[in-house]
């Protein structure tokens, strides 16, 4: 191959690689929204009457109400520039660490049923299970600060292991499709956990007062705030950042990873290479559930509000939504964990300035619709078709001097 | 396959006798032997009714153990059956259920009135929009094409309904601006399934993320600042069928209704014929079974899914139009609330047959209302587990242990000409 159709090769490789197409996918993403906030502006339904006159007035009201839009989530979820000190003007990018925290955990988990190819659409019912174990440790045990924090953790581990093993187990055994009995489970959950808030003997509040609530939890249980108490920001991040390297390690360099993979890739053949397809479910489930209770843990213990029936605030939803954008693998999910975090934590500033913040509910889901589909992308942005050859690594292996690939 | 197998397969469990056994003998033990103390009025004609029947007045824990006795005595039928080789008919079933939600009827009402029609219409009226939900799954799933985004269709519905018939002022428009916005959404969904070959699962949890975003932007933008214009449809006018609405209980309950609930009642037998009495039908079961085969013998597969799919979608659309216009009014944020996945439920609960699925949703309906009711009537009784039953049923039906529950051999699974 000559110098210029190896660049040139290597070229295709990137335009047709899963990475040109997340990114053209959010900017896409971004423009739907861009359109649906342009399209419900006063100001430019106003100037659509005499576009014909002046089709300035129309264009100034789409620019502003877009740049206005974005510019407050940018501000509310990185940096507020007009912030009168340094630390203010740096809260948002804490926020949106604090937000999105578990968002990556819960992404993590769903991602890995992903890549056994198996579909967990039970994220909130796992997520609930964890919270019922882990408020229970932490407001009606009494433990040692540190302890008492990691009794709470692991115990929402366990809750959400045990529910998502059942779930794999189930399905092991007769073959139940786990996406049904994931959102099953879901409603099931909701519903206990409602029960157990509402009365005092279990989860509920010791004063109740009709509506279900928990204690707040302990002092002692709680997530300590990571940069001081001027910042939210608590533990519940380097959580989830230990978890990512954890679920690399996982599914990259473990055996047990390669045997996910493998039933993942075709499960006839792992069937064929001796591995036992049924206990992988069964281990995929829990070991997805597992990350998923970290997240829970991150709900219960990391406000020192009491939990309500609805502290699962949509993660195990939303998380699905992380999984896909990320492509199921670690650095990928940690940065759509963020991105969607980002946009929980901009939200309240888009609303101060009259912008529904839920738009970006329609970005989030238009962007992944857009990954869902790779040869629409393709075809609207005329990308070469998948590339089997290798020239992107030949020129890496050569610029780092290391031969290999020709 | 092999006899053998054949033989397996065609073999009647013991798990039907042993779960009619059980819930029987948890009546007659709970609502029965250890029930609560008190009358029950079973209310059977309502105040303004033409013909008056005198309410049935019950002790509530004689009830219970009446109740239990007819339920053990219908399970040790079914097991004579089972141990014959035969199934349990679906009708005695049927009436097997209905002796224990009598039973728990009683149970809840001691010392009050059970006002039958009232809650048997109710019931009916919630289930609509599962139940034309739960159609839409089915024509999607027959052909092949898994639908998790029956709720995104039925918000979709909603909206356009209230919208629409807010804005020309009439009923019509709205239905059928309902059943055109879900039938797109189900194209979009046909078309990244059918043409893009993407994962049917991922496309339609994504497609209710994205129309859970617009409808929540668009209400928040649109319909809250602009309500008394957009969003105040009022409801449908309830269309009283003479004569046969005058019957005592099936009157009230199925021939005074919205016309959305008539719809209901009809779409449901009709895709039972065209599914299974139809060359059409036919067809569409051949695409969802083996669409190689149907393939070969010269039917279109992309083009019957294409359809199909979208058709299911205009009837999920108006089940959407039945929560706004044919019952709430206005839209509400997120107001289909979780309703498209009991349609998915109902779909596998209901083994992918119009009938089935349709009591199945009556089921969730009547759930429902039963924790509303139960509320007023008894408070204090956890209803949150009275809510929780159509779940666990349902995965206990899933997990193959009443019955087996096959879905259609190629669902989920994009054809390609090879």
């Amino acid at each position: 191959m000559s110098e210029e159709n190896r660049w040139s090769q290597a070229l295709k490789e990137i335009l047709s690689g899963s990475f040109t197409r997340t990114v053209l996918s959010i900017i896409l993403g971004f423009l739907v929204g861009a359109a649906f906030m342009i399209a419900s502006n006063k100001e430019f339904i106003e100037s659509l009457g005499y576009i014909l006159s002046r089709p300035g007035d129309a264009l100034g009201a789409a620019v502003s109400v877009v740049s206005e839009g974005y510019g407050a989530l940018f501000r509310g979820a990185i940096f507020n520039a007009e912030a009168e000190t340094f630390e203010r003007a740096i809260r948002p990018m804490t926020e949106t660490l604090r937000l999105g925290a578990p968002l990556i955990l819960a992404g993590l988990g769903l991602g890995l049923t992903f890549r056994v190819g198996m579909f967990n659409i039970g994220g909130t019912g796992q997520l609930i299970t964890g919270m019922i174990f882990a408020t229970f440790v932490a407001t009606r045990l009494e433990l040692p600060f540190v302890l008492h924090v990691l009794v709470a953790i692991i115990a929402a581990v366990i809750g959400s292991t045990m529910l998502g093993a059942l779930v794999g187990y189930l399905k092991a055994r007769t073959g139940a499709h786990e996406v049904i009995l994931t959102i099953m489970f879901n409603y099931i959950m909701l519903y206990f956990f409602t029960f157990l808030l509402r009365d005092p003997m279990l989860l509920g509040e010791e004063r109740a007062t009709g509506n279900p609530k928990a204690d707040p939890a302990a002092e002692t249980a709680l997530l300590p705030r990571l940069l001081g108490d001027e910042y939210a920001l608590h533990y519940g991040i380097l959580i989830a950042l230990i978890a990512v390297v954890v679920y690399w390690w996982l599914m990259e360099r473990s055996t047990i990873g390669f045997r996910l993979r493998m039933v993942g890739y075709n499960p006839d053949a792992a069937r064929t290479a001796g591995v036992s397809v049924e206990r992988t479910y069964i281990l995929a489930m829990g070991l997805s559930a597992a990350f998923v209770g970290l997240a829970a843990a991150n709900q219960a213990l990391g406000v020192s509000i009491g939990v309500t029936p609805s502290a699962h605030a949509n993660i195990g939803f939303d998380a699905i939504t992380v999984a896909l954008l990320g492509g199921s693998n670690a650095p990928g999910i940690l940065l759509a964990g963020l991105l969607f975090g980002a946009f929980k934590a901009g939200a309240p500033s888009m609303q101060v300035l009259g912008v529904s913040p839920e738009v970006l509910g329609i970005v989030q889901g238009a962007i992944v619709l857009f990954i869902a589909a790779p040869p629409l992308i393709r075809a609207l942005f005329r990308l070469p078709p998948g590339q089997t050859t290798n020239a992107l690594g030949a020129i890496r292996d050569r610029l780092l001097r290391r031969g290999g690939a020709k | 396959m092999t006899i053998t197998e054949l033989a397996k397969e065609e073999r009647v469990g013991f798990k039907s006798p042993a779960v009619m056994g059980f819930v029987g003998a948890v009546v007659m033990l709970f609502f029965g032997i250890l029930g609560r103390e008190g009358e029950v009025a079973f209310e059977i004609s309502r105040r303004n009714d033409v013909i008056q029947v005198p309410a049935i007045p019950v002790d509530s824990s004689t009830l219970g153990i009446f109740s239990g006795v007819l339920m053990l005595a219908i399970a040790g039928y079914s097991l004579s059956r089972s141990l014959k080789n035969l199934r349990t008919p679906i009708w005695l079933s049927s009436i097997y259920g209905l002796i224990g939600v009598i039973a728990l009827l009683g149970w809840l009402a001691a010392g009050a009135a059970v006002p039958i029609a009232f809650i048997a219409g109710t019931a009916l009226v919630l289930a609509v929009p599962i139940m034309l939900g739960a159609m839409g799954g089915i024509m999607c799933e027959r052909v092949g094409v898994t639908n998790i985004a029956i709720e995104a269709q039925l918000l979709t519905g909603a909206f356009m309904a209230a919208v629409v018939s807010s804005i020309t002022d009439n009923f019509l428009f709205g239905l059928f601006s309902a059943m055109i916005g879900a039938a797109l959404v189900s194209m979009v969904l046909a078309v990244f399934a059918i043409k893009y070959l993407a994962q049917q699962i991922i496309v339609g949890v994504v497609l209710n993320v994205l129309m859970i975003g617009i409808t929540n932007f668009l209400y928040q933008q649109w319909l809250t600042e602009d309500g008394e214009n957009v969003n105040f449809p009022g409801t449908m006018d309830i269309i009283r069928i003479p004569f046969l609405s005058d019957i005592p209980i099936i009157g009230p309950v199925l021939f005074e209704n919205r016309i959305t609930v008539f719809l209901a009642l009809i779409i449901v037998p009709t895709l039972y014929f065209v599914l299974f009495k139809s060359k059409l039908g036919l067809r569409a079961r051949a695409v969802g079974e083996h669409p190689l085969a149907a393939d070969t013998v010269g039917i279109n597969v992309g083009r019957t899914r294409f359809w199909w799919v979208t058709i299911g979608g205009m009837s999920a659309g108006l089940g959407g139009a039945a929560l706004t216009i044919g019952n709430a009014g206005a839209f509400g944020r997120e107001m289909s609330g979780g309703f498209g996945f009991i349609a998915l439920a109902v779909v596998i609960l209901g083994r992918w047959h119009p009938i089935s699925a349709a009591l199945a949703a009556l089921l969730f309906g009547f759930s429902i209302i039963l924790r509303v009711w139960a509320n007023q009537v008894s408070p204090g009784i956890p209803t949150d587990f009275i809510t929780m039953v159509p779940y666990i049923v349902t995965i206990i039906a899933v997990v193959g242990f009443v019955g087996q529950s096959r879905p259609p051999k190629a669902l989920a699974v994009p054809y390609t000409k090879g």
